[in-house]
């Protein structure tokens, strides 16, 4: 069930697909063509000036003793490592940045291929030295608007040091000598927590190597699972409610991916919470681009374990429909896309008013992606044969809006979409299609009679409102 | 559910008029726009039924169809608030209770923040014993809720209630308020933080000093740095409500702590606070205190602490706060934006001499610092220094430094140093402007953000009104006419925008015989975009030309635009036609 690397190759590919078509005449260049600014790196922002240089006493190889003092001087060098360098002061303590260097490259390779290194009184030296090195409170975001689309990341000054730790405490997870039983005294909640925190980094290189720890924490320590989930669910709640801001979101989804696949069916209540409180709000968030092929992943993953949850989750998507936000609009019709090709008829027959209702909106969007997304989906198969088989209740919700941007529309390629769509309903229901076709006209008079109406009503009111006013004991709305 | 019919007892005739079911159908319309109309609209559906049916009838629909959008919730949360005549007055305040109850606890953050204003706005027309029967029960509700938002709404309206019921109740309430400030949901605990000073101002000095400060303590050293920062601003109203002899032990070990959190967040705090703080504890600890904390702050590792404590440093006597400044300089590589605006403010205050011998090394360094704002901030305060140095003795420096931000890749520090470019080429000159900056004012031109584009066009307008036609017609109306035969058609777009904002300030000669040319020519461009822009233009040079130019030039033209095959170049040259005097 824990599959190497979390992977959502449909995901990914369907992302690929909605990638908008380049018109002839654009004059737009998609992105910055200037010089991108020599990339900064920032370092951690734990350092206060340090006066005086670090020493580190140079130990022998481990391979260089006898096997029976390897252990002890393992633990030493684990120790050593736990000094920390001011990576942004380029020139201080080289040689002994250096050292280090080469230390955890050994202790690396040590990990990988020695066989009984792993005593008990290593694994708090082990947790000591990781948290030494990686826990830190990440700097402040170079500026507010800091667009991660647009800009460079800021990356990590350590990194030479960083990934090594980082190598090394995942091989460590990995490695065959590794019990759980006794490393779960020493990774814990806190550790956990502050494990969480990192994924914020903005620097990729170091956010891909914690998605690997926390899969594997994940993977081997039972105990820690569901306070795992719950610290991503605040993390996101967070993100969605209050900040707006975390760099993480699309690594803890990939992790997320993985262990929604893993979950026990029938799905307990505390799952389906997550999906519908957590993974659907996360919809509204501006930066959705940056995860929402992950975020589909999920809701996919979650729909193919429990079909029954469709038509909640579809209500949330149209709940939170983006209003101004073309390019949102074109990712939510891909996602909805592949929610349908997993649909169950059955699921799609309690859902498909609102629905469509939806879609008809979007197929009549001025914004001609949004249009042709939307009206791509009768290239889908699949949703075509379940159109056809609920055309009595499509073809009307659809009728007026293709009706009228066959007429209408400004951007021809969407016309002779529409043509198609049009078509295609002929065929399907030909008697309902010239129904339609023949009350299309009465329908907007009808339309606008009541319209005129409310208007009427309002005024009515209006005018009670301002009656009452006048006459009135203090009633005076405000 | 609501039923219309035959519901209409009471006696005054207008409500026959207005049956529930039609102004329900108002707000259940599926256009979400109509039914955002009518909940804004909603105390005159309230007002058409009456205070009765509106308990009775609108109040309970309202409160079971809670499911909505966001933004119709909130339109909801606020009219509630203000509809305490609309029932009937603060006799039947109540019965708002049960739909803010609801709202009180969606997630949308500003719905649920305006359901808890609208909360407390109506706990005032409470009657004392409203309050305990109906209030406090659903902040008793909200506060033991199973999901978070109903908690984070609870620590809101404890305050409200608290100064008005009961000693039991109030012990209840302060239970309530302990236990949401230890609970494991880390938003719950930030709700409660930041209510924890507003919540010690109602509470009676013993539980201040027994409950308060307890809290205080363990929310200042949570685990999560985002609550930490929040018992920082809890810090000033507590500390305010303290005697003084026992600041030092009740909460001064928590504010030293706190400004040397490992976190910079909280470390920023203590320092945007600062002069609250040092209100708040008086000027003994300030000084012992402190000010030694304060000097640390300025020195932090972090950018944005120092930022947030130097922007304090103006109202702090100068004398003190001089060897602080050059002492950043020393210390720091970076000394950052914050600072920059407001050491340049400093040199009106200390006069030429001060300001060359103390200030103009710190300019000249900033003008060099990596930061971008750092450097924008001492350009776009030039002016101060002007009045009392004269631009001079900076220009040397200057210019590299607008020539690395004018080409800086975020497109807002471009914006930002294109709108200093009237002020800069008022100071430095004609010549200087022509010499070095007018290159780069041109360039901004063809940037590939609209907004640059955009801001350049305008700039362009403002370096003529300041240098004159005639050095417009040298130096930026051919370039700008140039563009016109651009191959993109967002360049020849702009050179009508150019024209749009030129042609005033250059007058008639040069619209008529070098402009308006160029425009007509671009009628026939390929691109629609371009076409109805040629309209608009059009429109907008017509006041500057004469007579004979509009009637036999400028007439034609537009009578083809007008039936252009796109509908959009059809329309603004029909605009044109009718508001330019063509007739």
């Amino acid at each position: 069930m824990m599959g190497d690397r979390p992977n959502p190759p449909r995901a990914m590919s369907s992302a690929a697909t909605t990638s908008p078509s380049v018109d002839k005449v654009d004059g737009f260049s998609r992105k910055s063509v200037r010089k991108a600014k020599q990339k900064r790196s920032q370092s951690s922002s734990q350092f206060r000036s340090q006066d005086k240089p670090i020493e580190l006493t140079p130990l022998p190889l481990l391979k260089d003793v006898p096997a029976q003092e390897q252990p002890e001087l393992f633990l030493k060098k684990l120790q050593q490592c736990c000094t920390v360098f001011d990576f942004m002061d380029t020139l201080s303590d080289l040689k002994m940045k250096e050292y280090k260097r080469s230390t955890l490259n050994e202790l690396v390779d040590y990990v990988t291929v020695s066989r009984g290194y792993l005593t008990e009184q290593a694994y708090p030296e082990v947790v000591k030295m990781v948290s030494h090195n990686i826990f830190r409170t990440l700097p402040p975001s170079d500026s507010n608007e800091f667009d991660p689309e647009e800009d460079e990341p800021t990356l990590e000054a350590s990194w030479p040091h960083l990934q090594l730790v980082y190598e090394f405490f995942i091989r460590f997870l990995e490695s065959q000598e590794f019990q759980p039983s006794i490393a779960k005294k020493y990774i814990d909640q806190k550790f956990v927590l502050q494990l969480l925190e990192l994924f914020d980094s903005e620097d990729p290189r170091e956010r891909d190597y914690l998605k690997t720890v926390l899969h594997r924490i994940y993977g081997k320590f039972l105990g820690l699972r569901a306070f795992i989930r719950k610290q991503i669910n605040n993390i996101f709640l967070r993100f969605v409610y209050e900040t707006e801001h975390f760099n993480g979101v699309a690594e803890l989804l990939e992790i997320l991916g993985s262990i929604i696949n893993g979950f026990a069916l029938p799905l307990k209540a505390e799952h389906k919470q997550f999906l519908v409180k957590v993974l659907i709000p996360l919809h509204t968030v501006r930066s959705l681009s940056l995860f929402h092929a992950q975020l589909a992943y999920c809701i996919v993953q979650f729909l193919e374990k429990d079909p029954t949850l469709t038509e909640p989750v579809i209500r949330g998507l149209l709940k939170f429909w983006p209003k101004t936000c073309s390019q949102k609009e074109v990712m939510y019709l891909g996602e909805l896309e592949e929610i349908l090709d997993v649909i169950e008829p059955t699921q799609f027959v309690k859902i498909q008013e609102p629905l469509f209702k939806q879609i008809s909106r979007c197929v009549s969007s001025p914004h001609f992606q949004v249009a042709e997304r939307a009206l791509y989906y009768w290239n889908n198969e699949y949703i075509m044969s379940l159109i056809e088989e609920n055309s009595s209740v499509i073809l009307p919700i659809m009728f007026s809006s293709l009706y009228r941007i066959s007429k209408e529309h400004w951007n021809p390629a969407i016309v002779a979409l529409v043509y198609n769509v049009l078509k295609a309903f002929m065929e399907m229901n030909s008697t309902l299609f010239d129904e339609l076709t023949a009350s299309y006209k009465s329908d907007r008079q009808r339309e606008k009679k009541k319209e005129k109406e409310r208007e009427e009503l309002w005024k009515k009111l209006e005018d009670l409102e301002l009656k009452r006013g006048l006459r009135s004991d203090g009633i005076i709305p405000t | 559910a609501v039923q219309s019919s035959g519901k209409s007892t009471s006696a005054d005739g207008d409500d026959s008029l207005y049956p529930i079911a039609v102004l329900i159908d108002e707000l259940r319309n599926e256009d979400v726009q109509l039914r955002l109309n009518s909940i804004k609209k909603l105390s005159t559906i309230a007002l058409a039924l009456g205070v009765e049916r509106t308990r009775t009838e609108l109040l309970p629909f309202l409160t079971d169809t809670i499911y909505d959008e966001d933004e119709v919730l909130l339109a909801l949360a606020e009219q509630l608030g203000n509809f305490t005549m609309l029932v009937g007055g603060p006799e039947y305040v109540h019965c708002l209770l049960p739909p803010l109850e609801s709202l009180a606890t969606v997630e949308e953050t500003v719905v649920r923040d305006k359901a808890v204003e609208s909360l407390r706005k109506i706990s005032q027309e409470h009657s004392p014993v409203d309050l305990e029967v109906h209030f406090e029960p659903l902040v008793k509700r909200l506060a033991s809720g199973d999901w978070f938002t109903s908690r984070t709404s609870a620590c809101g309206l404890f305050s409200v209630c608290y100064p008005r019921v009961s000693s039991t109740v109030k012990a209840e309430i302060r239970q309530h308020f302990r236990t949401l400030c230890s609970d494991d949901t880390p938003m719950v605990r930030r709700a409660a933080a930041s209510k924890l000073g507003e919540f010690a101002k109602v509470l009676e000095l013993d539980y201040v000093k027994s409950d308060i400060i307890s809290l205080f303590t363990a929310l200042a050293s949570d685990e999560q740095d985002s609550v930490r920062l929040l018992a920082v601003e809890a810090c000033v109203s507590i500390a305010t409500l303290l005697p003084q002899e026992d600041l030092e032990t009740l909460v001064m070990p928590t504010l030293r702590q706190a400004a040397e959190d490992k976190s910079w967040r909280v470390r920023y705090m203590v320092a945007d606070k600062f002069s609250e703080l040092q209100k708040a504890v008086g000027p003994e600890i300030t000084k012992n205190d402190l000010v030694p904390a304060f000097q640390n702050l300025l020195k932090d590792c972090e950018a944005e602490v120092r930022a947030a404590a130097a922007n304090k440093v103006k109202g702090k006597r100068l004398n003190i706060m001089l060897p602080f400044i050059r002492l950043i300089q020393y210390t720091n590589q970076h000394v950052k934006s914050a600072l920059a605006s407001v050491i340049m403010g400093l040199s009106t205050i200390l006069g030429k001499d001060n300001t060359i011998e103390h200030l103009l090394p710190l300019f000249l360094a900033q003008l060099k610092d990596e930061c971008p704002e750092v450097r924008l901030n001492i350009i776009s305060n030039l002016d101060c220094v002007n009045e009392v140095i004269g631009i001079r003795q900076l220009s040397q420096s200057l210019l590299p430094a607008i020539v690395e931000l004018a080409e800086d890749a975020k497109w807002r520090v471009r914006l930002a140093i294109i709108e200093y470019m009237p002020l800069l080429a008022g100071q430095l000159g004609v010549e200087f402007f022509d010499e070095k900056l007018n290159t780069l004012c041109m360039a901004w031109l063809i940037d590939h953000v609209y907004a640059i584009r955009e801001a350049a066009t305008c700039n362009l307008m403002k370096l003529v009104e300041k240098f004159g036609a005639e050095w417009a017609q040298n130096t930026i109306v051919p370039k700008v006419l140039g563009m016109a035969n651009d191959p993109n058609y967002l360049h020849r777009m702009t050179t009508l925008f150019c024209i749009n904002a030129l042609s005033e300030a250059c007058g008639q000669e040069i619209t008529t015989k070098q402009m308006l040319p160029v425009v007509l020519k671009m009628s026939n461009d390929q691109v629609a975009n371009v076409r109805f822009n040629v309209a608009k233009s059009l429109q907008k040079i017509g006041p500057v030309l004469d007579n004979n130019a509009l009637q036999t030039e400028v007439k034609p033209v537009l009578e083809k635009l007008a039936s252009d095959q796109d509908m959009d170049v059809k329309y603004f040259a029909q605009e044109a036609i009718s508001v330019l005097p063509l007739a």
